[in-house]
């Protein structure tokens, strides 16, 4: 038999633990499954196995993945700074808030720059709303989970108030903003599918997220910072500035998920452009080890299961929200799962 | 002679390979009161630990009135008759004295409170502790909250009272009250171990002292027959250190630290740090001792940029430091070694990247890592202090001592102006120990000026040129190390006035 030791445990073991926490969820989902009457393993199947066979599904994952990874660097940063951001779901709003504001008035200029307008635009919209929760916990130790979160409503309340307001489609009475300018929507990058300039973008923000963690001085002392701040304030790290900076790179990284959904799939705003993307951006990141290959792995498995859900769903009759059920569950079991890194396996007596 | 209410025989707790109770046998009778004594690290909470079940001995036996008695966990040492009362209460801060007494106890789906506060008033009023039973907690002092705690453990019908330095967190006047609840209760048959390192409080309270030293029983003495002065003897060791400071240097007087009136006051608002201050010369070992809480914590986050103090001022050279900010205190050329040596390194970050984080400037160009002189750097610290570590390791899974040379080759290998050490060796074995010792010294003899806070006060003796006491979070005592020695630097150390150098 093995028993559990407090110590650090083997490589191995580390790696071992994500297949063991995606195997438990499914253990634990299949029970949800059986209950609304379908056959688990025709739904995982279905689910997981289905949408890599075809093409249209294939590269609709990539659509899915865009702003999953974008929320999950995005709440990378901040998590690995030690500041714990739930907020990029409101960020993401923001974004997109910012860039359904200008998008309408780029007509006349070129792609070239109307797109980088709109970035800057969304990247801009995510800091100002992360700014106060962030101000708040560095100058005063406000706790920034309670108040991330809180402005997650604030922000899509309020685009929900103009969006069914001064925004109404005068003729159709739709609840949508104006479309933004022909020249500031994100080209497609593959011919015959959705996938648009968001998910280079995406790429590149993973990119520089393995560059900036590993080989800047910032990230390392980010690091620092959120593995052990009294330490790193000892060695010298501006243990505040670090997390402020952080925090803001989070914001403006889920902005630019906002951005990505407004010119890349609608060209415009709606209530609900987001189905949570920001929360999920944190099983990403949880999920992923806060690190650049497992959040981009995480990303894309995650926008597997979204996708596959939709498709099961519809074949086989069962609710939709089983990709939720097998997120949350997901993210429950990481998190226990993830303190088994603080033990190591001993054989016993 | 009556039975022992409760005896240890042999008891033994090991942590890896720190041992923190060797062979310890004690015995305690009812309507008795023992002093539990030591040093900080000296083993007195772990033994307690183990009579309470959080702890399992690794070898030896507790018998309770004769029989032998195993302690899984609290609940059962509870069901014993033990019970322990913390630094840190355990207490519903929302709820009234009453239910905080009950909570877990008794009471059914409905409490009915009337009933409740009768029956913990009465119990109140035979163990001769005043409190209100519908008071809330949070409105209670500390002294109070302190009684509720003993309360809920008498409560509990224990026969046994474990107090961890009960009079830690009191004022002088609860200190009494505190003491003239004990003496009551041990009227009514109570036996109670009082953990504490304060000499005037174990000869006021107790019958009986026990003193450990380095994890072993150094004595057990009947309190009327021993005196403050013996028991310090005992609690410091007894061992005579051989003298081998270096008096050359006392030609060579130029102040390198000088701190002038450093004042911190704790959240509560009471001072902890009464202005301080203190010169250190440049070539000497300024050794300062003392009994754990009298202000060193205070006054090492001071000096190592790591608190910036209500008033006061620190130069360095002549020249004035930032108060509160480590890189400037490590770039003006302190050298800092951090009391919790886990405070002085990210654990979770390999040893290359704690090996140079503190100076990671000279890493940098152009804000991005230069790995490959960290790598180097790593390499040659590695080699030349004798860490046994790969760069790439995690600093956690080091032992404490190659931990401690993390932080000591880091700073060291910057030649600084003056090292702050503190605690240097707590927790580490003898080789490491003299290792760091050794670096020490060779800092001394290079010119730096160092300062050294221990508890250990062989340690003192060993390396200081000049040795302050501190006490009450004020410096105390004063002393040449050649004119110093245990028994007085003892007496100093547990606040006894009438002692002359």
């Amino acid at each position: 038999m093995f028993r559990l030791e407090r110590g650090s445990p083997p490589v191995w073991w580390r790696a071992l633990l994500p297949v063991l926490a995606v195997l438990i969820t499914f253990l634990l989902v299949s029970l949800a499954i059986w209950a609304a009457g379908a056959n688990p393993l025709d739904v995982f199947y279905e689910m997981l196995i289905k949408p890599l066979t075809k093409r249209t599904a294939r590269f609709e994952i990539l659509v899915q993945a865009t702003p999953l990874l974008l929320t999950g660097i995005a709440v990378t940063y901040a998590f690995a700074a030690g500041y714990y951001n739930i907020g990029a779901e409101g960020q993401l709003y923001a974004g997109a808030l910012m860039g359904a504001l200008l998008g309408p008035k780029l007509g006349g200029l070129p792609p070239f720059f109307a797109i980088t307008v709109m970035l800057l635009a969304g990247f801009l919209g995510g800091v100002l709303w992360a700014l106060v929760p962030a101000l708040l916990k560095v100058r005063l130790n406000v706790d920034e989970v309670v108040t991330t979160l809180l402005l997650n409503s604030v922000i899509i309340f309020f685009i929900s108030a103009l969006l069914n307001g001064v925004w109404r489609d005068p003729i159709s009475g739709w609840p949508r903003s104006p479309s933004i300018a022909e020249s500031a929507q994100f080209p497609g990058i593959i011919p015959r599918s959705r996938v648009h300039l968001g998910f280079l973008l995406a790429i590149l923000a993973v990119i520089s997220l393995w560059w900036i963690l590993k080989k800047t001085r910032f990230g390392l002392e980010l690091r620092a910072a959120g593995l052990g701040k009294e330490a790193a304030r000892f060695m010298g790290v501006p243990v505040a500035k670090t997390m402020l900076t952080a925090a803001l790179i989070s914001g403006g990284i889920a902005g630019l998920a906002g951005v990505s959904e407004v010119a890349g799939v609608h060209y415009y705003l709606i209530d609900g452009i987001s189905p949570g993307y920001g929360y999920t951006g944190i099983i990403v990141a949880t999920f992923g080890g806060l690190q650049a290959l497992g959040v981009t792995i995480a990303g894309l498995f995650l926008a597997l299961v979204d996708t596959g859900a939709l498709s099961a769903s519809r074949s086989l009759g069962i609710p939709v929200y089983l990709g939720d059920i097998i997120q949350a569950t997901l993210l429950i079991v990481t998190l226990a799962v993830l303190l088994l890194n603080r033990y190591r396996p001993v054989r016993s007596r | 002679m009556p039975l022992p209410y409760i005896s240890l025989k042999n008891l033994c707790k090991r942590f890896g390979s720190l041992t923190a109770n060797e062979n310890v046998s004690l015995e305690l009778y009812s309507g008795e009161v023992l002093a539990l004594l030591g040093e900080n690290g000296a083993g007195k909470t772990t033994l307690t630990k183990m009579l309470y079940g959080i702890y399992q001995p690794d070898d030896g036996e507790i018998f309770l009135a004769g029989s032998p008695v195993r302690f899984r966990s609290p609940a059962d040492a509870i069901r014993g008759g033990v019970g322990f009362v913390s630094q840190h209460f355990s207490l519903v801060p929302s709820f009234t004295v009453a239910e905080n007494i009950v909570l877990g106890r008794e009471g059914a789906a409905i409490l009915y409170k009337e009933a409740l506060n009768n029956k913990v008033k009465q119990a109140a009023e035979r163990f001769g502790l005043k409190l209100e039973p519908s008071a809330l907690v949070r409105d209670l002092s500390v002294g109070e909250q302190q009684r509720v705690e003993i309360l809920k453990a008498l409560y509990r019908n224990c026969q046994l009272l474990i107090l961890d330095e009960p009079t830690a967190v009191l004022t002088p006047q609860d200190v009494e009250k505190l003491f003239a609840t004990l003496r009551h209760l041990q009227n009514q048959g109570l036996s109670v171990i009082i953990i504490t390192h304060k000499l005037d409080e174990a000869m006021a309270i107790s019958q009986r002292v026990a003193v450990l030293r380095l994890g072993k029983l150094v004595g057990v003495e009947a309190t009327k027959k021993t005196s403050a002065r013996e028991l310090a003897r005992l609690m410091v060791g007894r061992d005579t250190v051989p003298v081998t400071k270096n008096l050359e240097h006392d030609a060579e007087k130029t102040v390198a630290l000088s701190a002038k009136n450093l004042t911190v006051k704790d959240k509560r608002g009471l001072t902890t740090l009464k202005e301080v201050s203190l010169e250190l010369h440049k070539g000497e070992v300024l050794g300062i001792a003392g009994v754990a809480g009298n202000g060193q914590t205070e006054l090492v986050d001071v000096l190592t940029g790591m608190r910036e103090p209500e008033s006061g001022s620190l130069s360095l050279n002549g020249k004035t430091l930032t108060l509160g900010n480590a890189r400037a205190f490590e770039m003006a050329g302190v050298g800092r070694i951090p009391e919790d040596r886990l405070k002085g390194v990210v654990g979770d970050l390999s040893v290359a990247e704690n090996l140079t984080l503190e100076h990671i400037p000279q890493f940098t160009q152009r804000g991005h890592l230069k790995t490959g002189a960290m790598t180097q750097e790593a390499e040659r610290l590695i080699s030349a202090f004798q860490i046994k570590a790969k760069a790439t390791d995690k600093a956690r899974t080091l032992s404490g001592g190659n931990i401690q040379k993390i932080i000591l080759a880091r700073t060291l290998s910057r030649n600084p102006s003056v090292v702050i050490a503190a605690q240097p060796t707590r927790g580490l074995d003898i080789g490491a120990t003299t290792f760091v010792h050794e670096q020490l010294l060779a800092q001394k003899d290079r010119g730096a000026g160092v300062l050294l806070l221990s508890e250990d006060l062989d340690e003192i003796l060993r390396l200081s040129d000049r040795i302050l006491v501190m006490y009450g979070g004020s410096i105390v005592g004063n002393f040449l190390a050649h004119e110093a020695n245990v028994e007085t630097l003892g007496l100093v150390m547990a606040g006894s006035k009438h002692v002359s150098a």
